[in-house]
């Protein structure tokens, strides 16, 4: 599903975020990356969505070179991708429904059909009460959760996330980690990084230090 | 060009709505101009304010347009075909005028002639009490035998032509094409025709601009939707359409204003210009647009407003 292949990414002015990184994750994986703050985590998370270009070597996601996508290409890798982001980029002047309807406007869903699923996606998180409610009015933890139910209303079979229990209590941290680990059952392929690595016991991990994996 | 793997393009068959591409498309573009309307709604005094200016800009050269046509509606129900007056000299005689009779009546040129004998002429004069006195005083008929001849062809360069040959014909004294103020008219009104056009084509411009710079407010405000929106794989044309539609919608409603004041215009005018050419022994009423001009006035604004709006986007996409 997604393969690095001797990936390097530099920051101008000269700032390595990741060297040489390798790596392979098959479809229905579960990943961590983990590492300290700038070890190149979110770098790492970008790449994969296309929305930086690596340096060198090749990022390939479901066999196809996403650093040479052309633009054109680019919003259809977007749509097999549910991606929560660190800042979670909530559209803080439409509701809850609203939030999680944009990818289905955007694919060109039927609208009756892509309701359902916007409840059935908001349940799956919780928040199928507060579906009126405007961002704002969540707390932190119903935030990040607002965002994952956005980022897999349409059903991809990759899940990226940034740092997706960073400001959150533990017991809300493990509540939103317990919602991953059940997307993961449910066959979606899970890529995650955070340094809460101990949320995610059973899954493989993926060190980082300086840009670079280690053992 | 790169193949794309069957991994990404499955996704623009996504969950098999391709089977009704049309009503993708129109769910798409429907919910563009809801977002569109909405966005005008939501903001009504800076719309307004909008309206007003593109209907203005657009209703000066809308304006010109039907203040010309009003007039070519004039020139048409007054000037008749042009006429070409032919005096023979005083002393040419009455053998000279049969002869010049049955020439015009050969020419190919001549479509109708009329001869105003010179006794007639006079007859005519004296009705008038001021010159009779003076006509009185005279020793001779003062008055030559005349024709009015009507050509067949009506275009000025051939009149020229024709007032030329008369003039080369022996015994004729003088010819004169009565329609030279009518030609004068027409001529300015070509060059008012020209003025329009050079002023709708300055305030196309003006338009443009205008939607270009809302347009750009308008992106600006919705950095973060359009952003969120790219993210979310959103297509350059989903994101660029509902500007769109604000832009041609601006446009399309800026030339309702316009011609709302077109029409105002006439309507206040109307009265007094009535009374005035009735004065001038004219029967005339001042016309709104046409249905062809306003249709005209219409497209062109939406197109602008669109047009516009692209602009903006192509320069204020790219950056962000």
């Amino acid at each position: 599903m997604i393969r690095f292949d001797r990936v390097a990414k530099r920051y101008p002015p000269g700032i390595d975020a990741l060297s040489a990184l390798s790596f392979e994750m098959t479809a229905g994986d579960m990943l961590i990356v983990s590492g300290h703050s700038g070890a190149g985590k979110s770098t790492l998370i970008k790449l994969v969505a296309a929305i930086e270009k690596p340096t060198s070597g090749a990022v390939l996601v479901g066999g196809q070179n996403v650093g040479t996508l052309s633009r054109s290409a680019l919003p259809f890798l977007r749509r097999r991708l549910g991606l929560v982001l660190q800042d979670q980029k909530l559209l803080f002047d439409r509701s809850v429904f609203e939030n999680v309807m944009l990818p289905l406007s955007i694919t060109g869903f039927p609208p009756k059909e892509a309701m359902q699923r916007v409840r059935a996606a908001l349940d799956k998180v919780g928040l199928a009460m507060r579906e009126k409610a405007l961002p704002i009015a969540l707390s932190g933890g119903e935030q990040q959760r607002l965002a994952i139910a956005r980022a897999v209303v349409s059903r991809p079979a990759l899940l990226l996330a940034d740092e997706p229990t960073a400001h959150l209590d533990a017991e809300t941290a493990a509540d939103v980690a317990r919602i991953f680990h059940e997307f993961h059952r449910a066959g979606v392929t899970v890529l995650i990084a955070t340094y809460d690595g101990h949320l995610f016991p059973d899954a493989r991990t993926l060190r980082l230090d300086h840009g670079c994996s280690v053992a | 060009m790169r193949e794309r793997s069957a991994w990404i393009t499955d996704a623009q068959s996504h969950d098999g709505c391709l089977e009704f591409p049309m009503n993708i498309w129109l769910v798409n573009h429907g919910r563009a101009l809801r977002i569109a309307l909405r966005r005008l709604i939501a903001a009504p005094l800076t719309t307004l304010l909008s309206l007003l200016a593109i209907g203005v800009a657009l209703a000066l050269p809308a304006g010109g347009q039907m203040l010309l046509n009003n007039v070519q509606r004039l020139m048409g129900s007054t000037s008749a075909t042009p006429q070409i007056s032919v005096f023979m000299a005083v002393d040419a005689g009455r053998g000279a005028a049969t002869e010049l009779a049955a020439r015009l009546k050969k020419h190919p040129a001549v479509k109708q002639q009329r001869f105003l004998p010179r006794e007639d002429t006079l007859q005519r004069m004296k009705a008038n009490a001021g010159l009779r006195e003076i006509i009185d005083v005279l020793p001779d008929n003062p008055f030559p035998d005349a024709f009015i001849v009507t050509a067949i062809a009506d275009q000025p360069a051939t009149l020229d032509l024709l007032v030329e040959e008369f003039r080369q014909w022996p015994k004729v004294a003088h010819v004169q094409l009565d329609s030279a103020w009518a030609r004068r008219l027409e001529a300015l009104l070509r060059l008012s025709r020209n003025v329009v056009i050079l002023l709708g084509g300055l305030l196309a411009i003006g338009l443009i601009a205008i939607t270009f710079n809302i347009i750009r407010m308008q992106v600006l405000t919705h950095r973060a939707e359009i952003e969120v929106s790219q993210l979310l794989g959103a297509t350059n044309g989903f994101i660029c359409r509902p500007f769109l539609y604000f832009g041609a919608l601006l446009g399309f409603a800026g030339g309702a204003t316009a011609w709302l004041l077109i029409a105002a215009a006439a309507w206040w005018l109307r009265t007094p210009l009535d009374d005035l050419l009735h004065l001038y022994e004219f029967t005339f009423s001042l016309q709104s647009l046409s249905l062809v001009d306003s249709a005209l006035l219409l497209g062109i604004a939406t197109g602008l407003g669109w047009l516009g709006a692209l602009l903006s986007l192509g320069q204020h996409l790219r950056h962000s």
